[in-house]
């Protein structure tokens, strides 16, 4: 067992600067990934999610940057390279693959050549016939049927979930320490979803890699992951293995996440949903970002921000309440601990 | 295959509707042709003898028929001023106004591409700002102002060219130039804005996250993306230098398709003015087809349905 961990991000801090003001998007972010395990980063849409992936690829766009904290891939702090070292880790040792796959890829130029791209652009003297021969070899090992005649199709010629595993192909086949998969079922039907998941999970095994799955869908991580992050308005809400996260659910936020996943046989009428909305990052309230949302919402949560702290071994919370809870059913867990 | 074939026979009723349309305007305006040929004083009877040689008192459909008849075949008639086959005329005329618009056209591609692609990855810095606002007197100002003001500087003042073309490809850089101004800023801001476009879209951050450069992205993925509407108003512009090129070929006394029409409308020589017009019109249907076709060879996805 190795506790080596690949990525480490370290009070990550990554705003936009717009004509209003500062867009604290991630908001002293701390994350690990350790080695060939799965880590899931979960929470609403406009949470911070997809910026904190981006922080990590080089990938934020005016006015948006990193205005402080570490991103260590194998100890080095990748927020301190220049824009051309930062460039040879991505698609080599870092990869990412987004959640748009209809979009993702460029429409004009046949997939067996972008995903080719990747491996010409790492390594110099492979030539462009060996190039190919990997490229088509990875589409078998990402299932893509008859890899050959799909080597030369253009995306528009195949279906969603093809264009997923393309995608999956391209960020895989310089064989990257790293994965970060950025909602990459969301926009797919639900058996090929799982499908998708089932292929990353392989490949993770196989090749001992490691993978950052981002999702708003708690249903998602349950099937795969190792490790959970939970976030909401650019901060860590909650961050636990992925059983102990849902036999201990600490955080209300978490809670209520759990509670808004749709079950066979529920009634649909009565869907839990967390009532409110997200707070507007440009003016976010003085305590809790959640407080106004919360069910156990008390004074202080209203004027001071709870620190992350460990609740419980390897089970960390953002809440005023999660100590306490400790006491309440504290007697009644057993294990759970680290997988 | 089929639709390459589809798209040329539907230009077929437009070519039709437009011969009728000028047809029946030329028709419309008032005075008549064969009085106005013979000028004044002459005595009714040669302008009634004149009347019926050139079929003007057959009924209007008739006329148009024979028209379009003698179009097919080649036959413009004969110009009333000039005393020749109009087909005879426009041929003539037609390689100054192609080499002009070819020249124009070259011009306003490579300036407005090359300035379009600066202004877009220096967006909102001092070499974008400094582009568009060329580009924009370039939109804005007229032709006919390009053409003098050019004429003033470069041929008067600075004598480095001659003020009116004679045919060679030296003469007609001005006019090339003037002709092509406009179009240079519409391409060139049209290139920036499709490029910055491009490159917001998700592929550009795929192809970020493999680890290309920055110029690889633009290069490699954004700029045959961003072409595609941008070549299609290149073709289009082509075929509307060759039609609107009537200003600079008078400025510069260039003997084109356009100063033919110039002299015909002053003459009212309706055989020369409908042959002009309807050349120019076939162009123009001719060249949008073309950059209809292009697009579909560019664009994979509409390339596969054709
Ligand atoms: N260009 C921008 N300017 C200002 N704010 C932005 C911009 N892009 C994103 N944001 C803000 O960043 C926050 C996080 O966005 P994102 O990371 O995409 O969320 P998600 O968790 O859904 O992936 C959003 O709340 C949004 O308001
Ligand atoms: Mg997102």
């Amino acid at each position: 067992m190795s506790t080596e961990n690949v990525l480490e991000i370290r009070g990550l801090k990554s705003s936009f600067f717009t004509d209003k003001g500062e867009v604290p998007a991630v908001n002293g972010v701390d994350l690990v990934i350790p080695r060939g395990k799965i880590v899931g980063l979960v929470g609403e849409s406009g949470c911070g999610k997809s910026m904190t992936a981006k922080s990590v690829m080089g990938l934020l766009k005016y006015p948006g940057r990193i205005v402080e904290g570490e991103i260590l891939l194998g100890g080095k702090d990748l927020t301190k390279l220049s824009d051309r070292e930062l460039r040879e880790h991505c698609g080599k040792d870092i990869s990412m693959i987004f959640q748009e796959p209809m979009t993702s890829l460029n429409p004009v130029l046949k997939v067996g050549r972008q995903v080719q791209e990747t491996l010409l652009v790492h390594d110099k003297n492979i030539g462009k016939e060996e190039a190919k021969r990997q490229v088509i070899d990875i589409f078998k090992k990402v299932g893509i049927p008859e890899a050959e005649k799909r080597y030369s199709c253009y995306p528009h010629e195949l279906s969603g979930g093809l264009r997923q595993r393309v995608m999956i192909a391209m960020a895989m086949v310089c064989r990257p320490a790293l994965l970060i998969a950025d909602e990459p079922t969301t926009a797919l039907d639900v058996t090929i979803e799982a499908q998708i998941l089932r292929l990353m999970k392989d490949l993770c095994r196989q090749n001992n890699m490691s993978v950052l799955i981002i999702t708003h869908n708690l249903g998602v991580v349950a099937e795969i992951c190792d490790d959970i992050y939970v976030m909401y308005a650019g901060k860590i809400m909650e961050h636990a293995p992925v059983f102990e996260l849902f036999d201990h659910t600490r955080h209300p936020y978490t809670k209520g996440l759990l509670a808004s996943i749709p079950r066979i046989g529920d009634n649909p009428e009565f869907l839990h949903t967390i009532p409110g909305v997200v707070p507007n990052m440009l003016h976010l309230p003085k305590g809790c970002a959640f407080a106004n949302r919360c069910e156990l919402v008390q004074e202080r949560c209203r004027s001071q921000m709870p620190e992350l702290v460990t609740a419980a071994p390897d089970h960390e919370c953002r809440c005023f309440l999660a100590l306490e809870e400790e006491d309440q059913n504290g007697t009644g867990r057993k294990g759970g601990g680290d997988r | 295959m089929k639709v390459i074939l589809k798209r040329f026979l539907s230009i077929i009723p437009v070519l039709l509707g437009v011969i009728v349309m000028i047809f029946i305007m030329l028709r419309i305006v008032p005075g008549d042709p064969a009085a106005i040929l013979l000028g004044e004083h002459v005595s009714p009877d040669t302008v009634e003898r004149l009347t019926k040689s050139m079929n003007l008192d057959q009924p209007m459909g008739v006329q148009l028929l024979s028209y379009i008849w003698n179009a097919l075949r080649g036959d413009l008639g004969m110009s009333y001023t000039m005393k020749r086959p109009v087909t005879e005329l426009i041929l003539g005329a037609f390689p100054y106004t192609v080499k002009l618009s070819l020249m124009a056209a070259v011009f306003a591609w490579a300036v407005g591409l090359i300035s379009g692609i600066i202004a877009a990855i220096t967006q909102n810095r001092i070499p974008d700002r400094l582009f568009m606002g060329f580009s924009l007197a370039g939109v804005s100002v007229p032709v006919f102002m390009t053409s003098l003001f050019l004429q003033y500087m470069l041929a008067f003042k600075i004598r480095a060219f001659s003020l009116t073309s004679d045919g060679s490809l030296y003469s007609m850089i001005l006019p090339a130039i003037a002709l092509g101004w406009n179009s240079a800023g519409s391409i060139a801001r049209m290139t920036r804005s499709s490029l910055i476009e491009v490159m917001q879209a998700d592929y550009i951050d795929t192809a970020r996250a493999k680890g290309l450069a920055r110029r690889a992205v633009i290069l490699g993925h954004a700029l045959k993306n961003s072409m595609l509407p941008v070549i299609t108003m290149m073709a289009l512009q082509l075929s509307s230098m060759m039609s609107g090129a009537v200003i600079t070929e008078s400025i510069f006394a260039i003997p084109g398709i356009g100063r033919l029409a110039t002299e015909a409308i002053q003459k009212r020589d309706m055989p020369l003015l409908q042959g002009t017009v309807l050349f120019t019109t076939v162009i123009v249907v001719v060249g949008n087809l073309i950059a209809d076709l292009l697009y579909s060879v560019l664009d994979p996805r509409i390339r596969k349905e054709a």
